[in-house]
Order: structure tokens, then C-alpha cells, then sequence
């Protein structure tokens, strides 16, 4: 059964569940009379052939890459975290509360603050289904998926009756001061240069000062805070302690049981890191994108973490490039919507049919891979 | 708060349960065999998608049930192949699949009627009518049990009645009828069900397929009982909640009923702000609707009794060699 070479199993493996997945895809845009390569087309040039694309598909790939940590490492503890929605929501409310509160002098320091606020915050979420699991032996993937929805109910709650501003209708914050507005991608030295704006005849376009204007994106600086995320990460599970005890958990609970590994320790503190990864998601998409706390900010990014996580194998660099490709399909996927009469939900449907292939029906693929490599054999 | 708004308010709870009930005990039948079933939502959307637009296109309510049941049928054959099949995660085939669902519905739904992902509002023998229980004009006039017996419990869609029936039926069928003991045993300890010679996997995927039926019906109730047509993301979670009910129950059938009756009200209270405010009690409408939700959280945390799931539940059966 697991005779599979290790590259096979790294690399093949993913990538065959991903082509099955845009197989079905393509499947179901045929049964509904859409041209597949069409939408591939349209996909491909939103999201990659212009720098404008890619600073959405970036902004989309850095939340994608926190929360699909956050599943990371939460896997390798044999803990299923579903709840990265509603702890990175509730990294956003840190995020705004901190953002609102104190009176910040500079960005970067609020960014510092902001990023211990989501960090606590999201941490705090998972730490009641982390000690239920860990104490009451309560299924984590249940609990989690209750607090989603309680995060939910408690955000609407929150942004309705405290912090919406009295003059305004919609269920959000107050736009946060620009002191603490993080710099974009076309802000940034070096990178900004891809953003410039063209004239017709290929000259730079100038503002009336005489000042070369930038296309405007939503990808920040928090992109790199992600990268550092993802070494990060690597380290703590690969070469502390603390990871290789995750791991051996993960592993075997008899086993790290025997060798003194506390249960209720490692679960409650993978729980706790997986958490604050998520909640680090809101510097991203609140902090540097929507600069104000909105209903429902997290938009699903918790749950695509779980699909980056099982495509990434577990790996944070598979993360990090899962993430991407991830990035690739939502930007892609609103291009779509944009330019052709294909629905934006394709996406939520490559989605759920990349975690099938990869997280349920892996066996399977396995299973074809395995005839495949004895057939070579034989 | 006077009779006729205590009544309204049972009858509203009696239609809100119905969807959670079906759901619930599809969730009982796929978890006493020990197959976790995360789906829910997403094979009760498939059936009420599939169910509005067959209706809509034949006028026949019939015919949309069946095809619901069609719909979700496939989706139950998916998980139980990932599940049993192929030994996957159920936990992240459930998960997978309702992502599917919820965009798969808007992308037909669209193509096929292209308002926003809703299919034209159901009329006449599309919809699923309102059943007259004997004797109820009747019975209006006496006091106190006249109403309740003319306006809460009937005046509804077959579907409720079936549903409350089912409770019953899953009673005896579980505990009382040899498939029924097997199913439970499959759950607890597979290998004793195979030792004996009975299939695992036949019995498993038997389980998995009836609360394929049993969520098509509840997306059937949704789309032409309850609401007359599909929209998208009707199901709102309440696959969720079906599933927290059926922890609150810990996985028995009469205490599922009682269980979604409760969800049921507390859904019906947050349709009603105006109820609790005239009993003096200022409750935020988002506390109603995570109610089931904490009170699920609470019951895992054993403050009420200790709910343990099937012990096999989640485990993929190897037959030993």
C-alpha cells in the first residue's frame, strides 16, 4: 500500500489530486455550457499576467499561507483545526480594538502591537476547544466548528451594538487612523517599481507634482511577516522541542504518553500556536486591506487554509506554494466573475474538491499511483 | 405574551425543527454505524437545490423530492466511497463536500435560471401543500386545546408529520430489528460484526445512504415546505446545528426530537425580538442564534451528563490478514 517512492508521495501525489480536481472542475463547466479553457484563460491573465494581478494574488496567497500554518501545525498534533474562521476573526477584533484604542505614532509600531493583539486573540479562541478536547475529551473538529459560528454570532453582536460608529448603518468599525495604514506593495521601495503606471506610449504616468503614480494593491507588507511565518514554523516543528514533541504526539499518543509527553500540555499549546497563527491572518486582511473591522472579515480564508494545509502536505513550504496557487485561484476565480458569465462560487467548488482529493480521497490516488510504479516494476 | 403569540411561536418552532429533525437523525444513522458525517449541510443544500428547480420545471412537488433525494444521494455515495471505500478522512470528506455543495448549487442554479443563484418561486403542485388533520375546524372552538390542536399541530407540509414519525420508526428500527443491531454494533466495535460474517462495509455504506435519503428530504422540506424555492446557502448552518442536536441527544432518537424542537424554538424566538421584549428580557438576536451552538459547546464539556459518541465513529475498518 505505501510503497511509494517518498518524491512520489511529496510531490505526485498533490499534484495528481489537484489535476483531478480541475478535471471535475472542468466537468461541471461543461454540464452548465461554459467553456473550461476559456475560464482557464481568463484565470491565467487576472490573476498572473499583470502586476496588478499579482498584488491580489498575493494579498489572497499571505492569508492563505496563516491560516493554512495554522492547520499545519494543528495536523501534526493529530488535532483537526476547522475553527481558523472564527479565530481569525476574532484576530481581527484584536486587531481593530488595538488599532482604535491607542493612539499609535507610527505604523510599524502599531504593526507590532497589532500582530501580539491578533495573536492573543485568535489564540484565546482556540484555547477553550484546546481544553475541552484536552480535559473533556470532546471532539475538537465539533467544538471548533461551534466556536465558528459562536465567533460569528458574537462579531455581528459586537460590530451592531459597540463598535459601529453612531452615524453609520452598516455592521462595521470605524476606519482606522491612518498613522496605522501599513505600507502596500506599491508603497514599498524596490517592489514598487512593478506597480508603476504606463501611458499609452509606454511612459511613466506622473501625478500633477511630478511624482510617478502606482497601481494601487491590496498585497502588504504583512507578505513577508507570512514568509517569516512559514520559517518560522518550520523551526519550531523540525528543530525545538516543543515541535518534536508536537510530532510525537501526533504520531502516537501511547507512545509520547510513555515517554513523558504531556497530553493535556501539547494539546493545549499546539491549540494555542495554531490559533495565533490564524488570528495573525487579520493583520493582512484587516489591518492592511480593509483598515476597518467588517462582518464576516475573514471571508472564508480559515477554511481554505485547511485545503492549503492538505495540499501543502503539512509542510510549510507546500504551504507556502499552495497558498499561492490558492491565491491564484481567488483572484483568477474574480477575474471570472469580472469578464465572463461563469460564477465566482466555481471557486468554493475547486476548493472543496481539492481537499476531497487531497485530505479524503488520498488513498485513492495512492492506490492509481501504486498500480502505476509496480507496473513499471514488473 | 398572550396564547394566540405562544402558539404562533410553537408553530413556527414545529416548522423550523422539521429541516434539523430530518438531519438529525440522518446524522444518527450514519454515526451509530460509526461513519462521521460533517455533510449534513451540504447533501440537505444538494437536496433542496435539486428539489426547487425539478419542481419548478415539472410543477410536481413528488418529483422534486425525488430528485432532492437523487442529489444527496450522490453526494452520501461520494463520502461513503472516501470513507469506507478508500478509508479517507470522514471528518474532511464532509468538510470537502459541503464546499462543493455550496458552490456547485449557485453554479446550476444560476445556469439553469440565472437570478442570483435562486430558482423562480414555486407555485400550486409545486409546493408542498398544507395537510388538514381530521377534525380541526372542528375542534377550533373548545378552549385552550382547540387551537393548539387546529393551529399548531396541523396545518403543515406532510414532510413535518413524516418527520416526527421517523422518530419513532428509528426507534424500533435501531433497537429493535436485527439490521438495527448490527448498524449499532458496527458503530461500537466492527470487528464483532465481522467475526459473525456480516459485511462492514455493506452495513456502513447502508447507513450512509439512508442519511443521504433523509438529507435530501430535509432540503426538500426547505425549498418547496418551508420556502417556496431555492436560494442560495438556504441551509444556513443548519446542518450544523442538526449536528450539534444530535450531540445534545447523544445519539438517541426520541432525545433528537426534543432536542430539535429546541433548536427549533430558539430559532423561532430569534424570528420574534418582539416576544422577548414583551417579557421584560433584552436578548440579542446573534445570542439566539449561537445558543444551540454554546449549548452543544456545554454539553461536550460534560457540565450536563457526558455525551460519548459511538466508539468506533471516525474510524476507518481494516478486516484483518
Amino acid at each position: 500500500m505505501n510503497s511509494l517512492p517518498k518524491w512520489a508521495d511529496v510531490v505526485l501525489v498533490p499534484l495528481i489530486s489537484l489535476i483531478l480536481a480541475a478535471l471535475v472542475s472542468a466537468l461541471v463547466l461543461l454540464a452548465i455550457g461554459q467553456s473550461p479553457m476559456q475560464a482557464l484563460t481568463v484565470m491565467v491573465k487576472g490573476a498572473l499576467m499583470s502586476p496588478q494581478g499579482w498584488g491580489y494574488t498575493l494579498y489572497y496567497a499571505t492569508s492563505f499561507i496563516f491560516t493554512g500554518l495554522a492547520v499545519t501545525v494543528a495536523y501534526h498534533a493529530g488535532l483537526f483545526n476547522i475553527g481558523a474562521e472564527g479565530q481569525a476573526q476574532l484576530g481581527g477584533l484584536g486587531v481593530a480594538l488595538c488599532c482604535l484604542m491607542l493612539p499609535w505614532p507610527h505604523w510599524s509600531l502599531a504593526l507590532i502591537g497589532a500582530m501580539v493583539a491578533a495573536a492573543v486573540f485568535g489564540a484565546a479562541w482556540a484555547a477553550v476547544p484546546a481544553y475541552l478536547q484536552a480535559k473533556r475529551g470532546s471532539h475538537i473538529v465539533i467544538t471548533t466548528i461551534m466556536f465558528n459560528y459562536i465567533a460569528a454570532a458574537l462579531m455581528i453582536w459586537l460590530l451592531v451594538d459597540f463598535l459601529r460608529p453612531p452615524t453609520s448603518m452598516d455592521p462595521a468599525s470605524a476606519r482606522f487612523p491612518a498613522t496605522v495604514s501599513l505600507p502596500h506593495f506599491h508603497q514599498l521601495p524596490f517592489i514598487s517599481d512593478f506597480f508603476l503606471r504606463y501611458t499609452p506610449d509606454g511612459q511613466v504616468r506622473l501625478n500633477p507634482a511630478g511624482e510617478p503614480m502606482y497601481q494601487k494593491v491590496p498585497a502588504n507588507i504583512s507578505f513577508f511577516l507570512a514568509i517569516l511565518a512559514c520559517v518560522g514554523t518550520w523551526v519550531l516543528l523540525w528543530h525545538t522541542r516543543l515541535g518534536y514533541m508536537i510530532r510525537a504526539f501526533g504520531k502516537s499518543e501511547k507512545a509520547a504518553r510513555y515517554a513523558g509527553i504531556s497530553a493535556v500540555k501539547i494539546t493545549i499549546v499546539t491549540m494555542l500556536i495554531s490559533g495565533a497563527l490564524a488570528g495573525l491572518m487579520a493583520i493582512n486582511n484587516v489591518m492592511g486591506q480593509a483598515e476597518r473591522l467588517l462582518q464576516n472579515s475573514a471571508e472564508g480564508a480559515g477554511f481554505i487554509g485547511i485545503a492549503v494545509a492538505l495540499m501543502g502536505r503539512n509542510h510549510p513550504v507546500g504551504v507556502f506554494l499552495a497558498a499561492i496557487l490558492f491565491g491564484f485561484l481567488y483572484q483568477g476565480g474574480a477575474a471570472l466573475g469580472l469578464e465572463t458569465t461563469i460564477p465566482i462560487e466555481l471557486r468554493i467548488v475547486v476548493q472543496g474538491l481539492v481537499i476531497l482529493f487531497t485530505g479524503a480521497l488520498d488513498q485513492m490516488v495512492r492506490m492509481m499511483l501504486g498500480f502505476a510504479f509496480r507496473a513499471r516494476r514488473a | 405574551m398572550d396564547y394566540a403569540t405562544f402558539l404562533q411561536l410553537l408553530d413556527t418552532t414545529l416548522r423550523l425543527a422539521t429541516p434539523l429533525l430530518f438531519a438529525c437523525l440522518a446524522g444518527l444513522y450514519s454515526e451509530r454505524a460509526g461513519i462521521f458525517d460533517i455533510g449534513l449541510e451540504g447533501k440537505m443544500l444538494m437536496g433542496a437545490m435539486c428539489a426547487g428547480t425539478v419542481a419548478y420545471l415539472t410543477g410536481s412537488v413528488w418529483l422534486g423530492a425525488l430528485a432532492a433525494i437523487v442529489g444527496s444521494l450522490l453526494f452520501a455515495l461520494v463520502h461513503g466511497l472516501a470513507s469506507i471505500t478508500f478509508r479517507g478522512n470522514q471528518l474532511i470528506s464532509g468538510v470537502a463536500l459541503n464546499f462543493v455543495a455550496s458552490g456547485i448549487t449557485v453554479l446550476v442554479a444560476l445556469a439553469l435560471f440565472g437570478q442570483g443563484g435562486r430558482t423562480p418561486p414555486l407555485e400550486g403542485g409545486a409546493r408542498m401543500g398544507e395537510v388538514t388533520l381530521p377534525f380541526a375546524d372542528a375542534l377550533r372552538s373548545v378552549p385552550i386545546i382547540g387551537p393548539l390542536y387546529a393551529d399548531v399541530i396541523s396545518g403543515h407540509p406532510l414532510l413535518v408529520y413524516v418527520g416526527i414519525a421517523l422518530v419513532p420508526a428509528t426507534w424500533w428500527l435501531l433497537y429493535r430489528t436485527r439490521f438495527g443491531l448490527r448498524l449499532r454494533a458496527v458503530g461500537e466495535n466492527p470487528a464483532s460484526v465481522d467475526t459473525a460474517g456480516v459485511s462492514v462495509a455493506r452495513l456502513r455504506f447502508a447507513a450512509v445512504l439512508i442519511a443521504g435519503i433523509l438529507c435530501g428530504l430535509a432540503g426538500a422540506y426547505m425549498a418547496t415546505g418551508l420556502q417556496a424555492g431555492f436560494g442560495r446557502e438556504m441551509t444556513a448552518g443548519r446542518g450544523y446545528i442538526a449536528l450539534a442536536a444530535l450531540i445534545f441527544a447523544k445519539w438517541r432518537p426520541w432525545h433528537a426530537l426534543w432536542a430539535c424542537l429546541l433548536f427549533g424554538f430558539f430559532q423561532s424566538l430569534a424570528l420574534r425580538p418582539d416576544v422577548l421584549q414583551s417579557v421584560g428580557l433584552r436578548v440579542p438576536v446573534p445570542v439566539l442564534d449561537a445558543l444551540p451552538y454554546i449549548l452543544t459547546v456545554i454539553v461536550l464539556a460534560g457540565l450536563v451528563g457526558k455525551a460519548v459518541p459511538p466508539r468506533a465513529g471516525g474510524e476507518p475498518y481494516v478486516k484483518e490478514r
